[in-house]
């Protein structure tokens, strides 16, 4: 049975590289049969004696094991051949090959980075995401998207050389390539790859890419963007660093801020974003407090919160192929002509809520269940931010989303209805949402925890009274604040406005480091070459030689200045002695 | 055939040699025909590669993996000893497919930079500049590398020369390579003479014996002179910065395919000489521990890394904004080798061999443009990706090479050369590498934009894609790099050999 199996990433990889190749009605049948095949391929391999399934690789002298399966990555294996197959589905109208080739290769990848047991083979797959994905982000066309695009690179370049060095310090100490599993935070390699992950997952400060890039992308780009290449980082913190409770603060933090900026950003896709980061925090939190429970909690809510995101995104999508824009201001009222799609949106924005019978319900209970009953420290605090955090996406994703896109103010929009292809993926979302949220202990049958050997036991039920009375109080007493406020005329109006968040960090303050401090470092480095490399033989040349040198940038060196500097080396070496 | 089985390592030298000159008489006899002149180059450019495979095949099989071929039959120290092992069947084997592929590429770049009358000259030159690399690589001998160096410098300078037809400058550029190459070469002479006063013997292996067993030598001046004079003078020929002023100039103005050869030869030879120097002669020992040479060399390979990198990212003409990059991709050779431990060199060697492969198919594309365009500024490049698929294509694989990225040949090269910074504990080089993948990033970014994402200004020149012989070239340089970045295991295992095999010689 060894080779019955094909490695998961080979069929979205080499899949995608046919794809460009095919018509267009082709191409639709390879969007769904690549990603469903891979999924049947996966499922085989669960199916799989354990010990039966390895494959390794030469490389770069090193032998690689690019498979390791287990309960973890094969839940974040489902899951990405599911959002690939909804992605693919709902790209279906999308004529821009290069969209769909990169689409299906940067699933293919996010597939590889999971199964990737060494952190050499992570890191190869972390480059191909990054590299296949930013093509998503450049298809929204135009100088914003294409800037974005840079900005985006640049993050994930980032991260691809510290996860880089850390690794090679792994290899450095112990003379082997080090397998990818939990890691102390007590080394300067742990902390290089810890930062790595914390860039792609959206750390504070680093979260910026994530709003940066995502609405600048095209509606099926964005679908893309929002499943993969955070939520490969958090399945890297889950398996690496579970348990480290540096995460708690930080995931803390990532619940928090977000609310605030989604409150007051006009652009309902940037909105989302935000929302994303609010829901990674969540996870962040889940896997920093690692318990069994927590954990379970963390990666449930991942893969609860790429269904319902994605469904968000999609709706959104629509809304910005049909209309041309996401903004609060442009849009209201447009039910009347985007039923289905509005019908869809609230399924989302009722499963990111946790209404009961929706996925969100039986995902992130489990996280803020673990908070509060961890025993070797008092998460209390930590209950009322993530209890906070509910009501904050409430908020802005499960009533401002639907609500001004749909509702609000008739702008008196009567676009078309959502292509069918996008309306068959949005409805497979919504199946997928309530599916979970009715069925839950089905679904955590596959949760990975009890295989990560943490503290704790997994026994969790989501529908108990309790739960569901204090879950309906939150949701009542909120959605009355908001809609109250809104009665009152105190809710921040939807304005067109550009908000300022961390990226000024990077956007101002980088470059004015760069204007006032890098730049002229660069500019001056065929100066170094001239003057200060150039300025003793240029003397000497004054002194004691013919001819005056030219000094000016890109004049070629006089000949003088060269053999003078030449004569300086030597005398370099020759004085080696007296340091010696 | 015994014959040539028997005298592989002269015989490598000895074809291209002759072949040279016989290019000359053909021309003579049969006028100066394109296809004669070229075919005839062709031939014995791919011969002298086919013998270089039979040389390497026969190291790997050799128990002790060298192999040792006295010419004239006259043995050891008297005569004329050509050694290979498995650092110069390495280097030969960069310079030998080089010079196959670079020789196929001249057929449609060469005659549009050089009158039809001097094809002939122009292709025996050629071949001697082969034959001048090949042997300064394969033999164990001191002054047989000083004559062979002064073979493969004067050719140099003229094929350099040659550019003058496309762009005067050229003749300039080769001036002023002459001149400091004489300075370069008359310092290694002189290195080499004190050596020869000292120890009273040319033969690389006899000399190193004869060091070893003078009274004290490490406190003895004269091995100190000679050893500052070859180091300077090799500084000079490998253009290990700050000694790198004749490169991007003379890189810029001489014909595309001597760009392509020269580039990804010509330094590398350097290179191999001076750590041959050395790791065999000085022995790691007294060039590391006792002189303090390691700390100068990694500082030079260090700022050579930084400081033309960063010029190149605001050079305007791409041949001489590659130029500029591969002097920093010489600071990584140099580093990985005064590293001096295996990871290291390991990198360096390999890096040898990538960046051979990853440098030499850009500047073959770049020579395609020059081929259709007439020049190559970087405005120049602006949506060339529609019209020059292929060769753009070719250039970008390449690029991304150069920053070292994943499943290119660049990344196998990074990843040995990181490993040697950490396990030597020389943090701050660390920093210098990745930096240098950065600058990269910036230089060849710039392009990748222009070339792909930006649309072709109004009246830019209607151009086809480079003919076949041009793509053939590039890309099987480019998938080389490709290939090797995949499947490293021929590439670092022959790295490997040769790294432990000059770390025991020094010992």
């Amino acid at each position: 049975m060894d080779s019955y199996w094909m490695h998961p990433a080979l069929p979205l990889l080499i899949g995608s590289l046919i794809l460009p190749f095919l018509s267009q009605r082709l191409r639709q049948v390879a969007l769904v049969v690549l990603p469903a095949f891979g999924l049947l391929n996966v499922i085989g391999l669960a199916s799989t004696e354990a010990a039966d399934i390895t494959r390794h690789m030469d490389f770069a002298g090193y032998v690689l094991d690019v498979l390791r399966v287990d309960k973890l990555s094969l839940l974040f294996g489902y899951l990405f051949h599911i959002a690939a197959l909804i992605g693919g589905i709902y790209s279906f109208h999308v004529k821009d090959r290069m969209q769909h080739f990169t689409g299906i290769a940067y699933a293919g990848a996010a597939v590889g980075a999971i199964f990737a047991g060494d952190l050499l083979t992570l890191f190869l797959f972390w480059e191909l995401l990054a590299v296949t994905s930013v093509f998503l982000v450049w298809a929204g066309k135009g100088v914003e998207a294409r800037k974005a695009g840079g900005r985006y690179l640049l993050a994930h370049i980032s991260s691809g050389l510290l996860l880089l060095i850390g690794t090679v310090m792994m290899v450095s100490d112990t003379g082997e390539l080090p397998t990818f599993g939990h890691m102390e935070l007590d080394s300067a390699a742990s902390w290089m790859i810890f930062l790595a992950f914390g860039i792609k997952i959206g750390f504070p400060i680093f979260h910026t890419w994530i709003v940066d890039a995502y609405p600048a992308s095209t509606a099926s780009g964005t679908l893309f963007l929002s499943a993969f290449t955070t939520k490969t980082a958090v399945y890297c913190m889950a398996r690496g660093f579970a348990g480290e409770d540096m995460l708690i603060y930080i995931g803390a933090v990532m619940c928090l801020f977000p609310i605030f900026f989604a409150v007051i950003e006009n652009d309902l896709r940037r909105v989302l974003s935000y929302s994303m980061i609010n829901q990674i925090g969540f996870m962040v939190v889940g896997i920093g407090i690692g318990t069994t429970l927590s954990v379970n909690g963390a990666v449930a809510h991942a893969f609860a919160d790429v269904i319902f995101k994605g469904l968000l995104f999609m709706s959104m999508g629509a809304v910005y192929l049909r209309v041309g824009s996401t903004k609060g201001t442009d849009l209201g009222g447009l039910y009347k002509s985007m039923p289905w799609t509005t019908g869809f949106c609230l399924v989302g924005a009722a499963s990111i809520s946790a209404v009961p019978l929706f996925s969100g319900f039986v995902t992130k209970s489990m996280i803020m269940f673990a908070a509060a009953t961890y025993q070797p420290m008092d998460l209390t605090w930590l209950w009322f931010i993530l209890l906070f955090a509910s009501a904050g996406v409430l908020e802005h994703a499960g009533i401002k989303i639907p609500y001004f896109a749909f509702f609000a103010h008739d702008s008196g929009k009567r676009p078309k209805e959502a292509p069918l292809g996008m309306r068959v993926a949005m409805g497979i979302s919504s199946v997928l949402c309530i599916l979970i949220g009715c069925f839950p202990q089905t679904f955590y049958q596959l949760l990975p925890g009890d295989e990560l050997g943490l503290a704790g036991e997994f026994k969790y039920s989501p529908y108990t009274l309790t739960h569901i009375v204090t879950q309906m109080q939150l949701l009542f007493f909120a959605a009355a604040a908001v809609f109250g406020m809104m009665l009152l005329k105190k809710y921040p109006a939807e304005v067109p406005s550009v908000n300022v968040d961390a990226d000024v960090l990077w956007r101002k303050l980088l470059p004015g480091i760069w204007k006032k401090a890098i730049g002229p470092v660069f500019l001056a480095s065929s100066a170094v070459e001239e003057r200060l490399l150039g300025w003793v033989p240029a003397q000497a040349v004054r002194t004691f030689g013919h001819g005056l040198p030219r000094l000016a940038i890109f004049k070629e060196w006089p000949q003088g200045s060269i053999v003078v500097l030449i004569t300086v080396m030597l005398s370099a070496y020759l004085g080696l002695q007296l340091f010696s | 055939m015994p014959f040539i089985d028997n005298n592989l390592p002269v015989l490598l030298v000895i074809v291209p040699l002759l072949g040279g000159l016989l290019s000359v008489v053909l021309g003579t006899i049969f006028g100066s025909k394109r296809d004669l002149a070229w075919g005839w180059a062709l031939l014995v450019s791919w011969a002298t590669f086919a013998l270089v495979i039979e040389t390497l095949l026969d190291v790997v099989a050799s128990p002790h993996g060298s192999v040792v071929y006295n010419l004239g039959s006259w043995p050891g120290p008297w005569g004329i000893e050509y050694v290979v092992d498995y650092l110069n069947a390495f280097v030969l084997l960069v310079v030998a497919g080089i010079g196959a592929a670079t020789t196929l590429y001249a057929r449609h770049s060469i005659p549009s930079e050089i009158p039809g009358d001097r094809l002939h000259v122009f292709y025996a030159v050629w071949l001697l500049a082969i034959a001048g690399l090949l042997g300064i690589t394969v033999t164990g001998d001191t002054f047989n590398v000083y004559v062979l160096l002064e073979i493969s410098s004067l050719t140099s300078y003229a094929l350099i020369a040659m550019g003058k037809h496309r762009d005067r400058r050229a003749l300039l550029a080769a001036l002023r390579y002459l001149i400091i190459g004489s300075i370069g070469a008359s310092f290694i002479l002189l290195g080499i003479g004190y050596l020869l006063m000292l120890t009273g013997t040319l033969n690389m292996a006899d000399m190193h014996a004869g060091l070893v067993a003078l009274d004290n030598y490490k406190e003895n001046r004269t091995v100190l002179v000679a050893f500052a004079f070859l180091l300077t003078g090799l500084s000079m020929k490998m253009a290990l910065f700050p000694l790198h002023m004749w490169l991007p100039g003379a890189y810029t103005h001489a014909p595309s395919a001597v760009t392509a050869f020269l580039a990804s030869t010509a330094t590398k030879v350097g290179v191999y000489m001076a750590f041959r120097f050395m790791f065999t002669i000085f022995g790691h020992e007294y060039s590391f521990d006792v002189l303090p040479g390691q700390k100068v060399l990694l500082i030079c390979a260090a700022s050579a890394v930084i400081i033309p990198n960063m010029t190149a990212i605001r050079q305007t003409d791409v041949k001489r904004l590659l130029a500029f990059s591969s002097l920093g991709q010489i600071g990584y050779m140099v580093m990985g080798f005064a590293l001096a431990n295996e990871a290291g060199m390991t990198g360096a060697i390999v890096h040898l061999f990538n960046h051979a492969a990853m440098k030499g198919g850009m500047f073959m594309a770049v020579g395609a443009v020059i081929y259709r365009i007439g020049r190559a500024h970087t405005a120049d490049f602006t949506g060339l990706g529609k019209r020059m698929p292929w060769t753009m294509a070719a250039f970008s694989v390449g690029g991304f090479g150069l920053v070292g990225f994943p499943l290119t040949a660049g990344f196998i090269s990074k990843w040995y050369l990181l490993q040697g910074c950490v396990q030597a504990g020389y943090w701050p080089l660390v920093i210098v590498v990745l930096m240098g993948s950065l600058l990269a990033v910036m230089y060849f970014w710039k392009l990748f934009e222009q070339i792909w994402f930006t649309d072709a200004p109004e009246g830019a020149p209607e151009v086809s894609e480079a003919p076949p012989t041009m793509l053939i070239a590039t890309w099987s340089l480019i998938l080389t790099s490709i290939y090797f970045g995949v499947h490293a295991s021929f590439t670092v295992g022959m790295a490997g050999k040769a790294a432990s095999f000059l770390l025991e010689a020094g010992q």
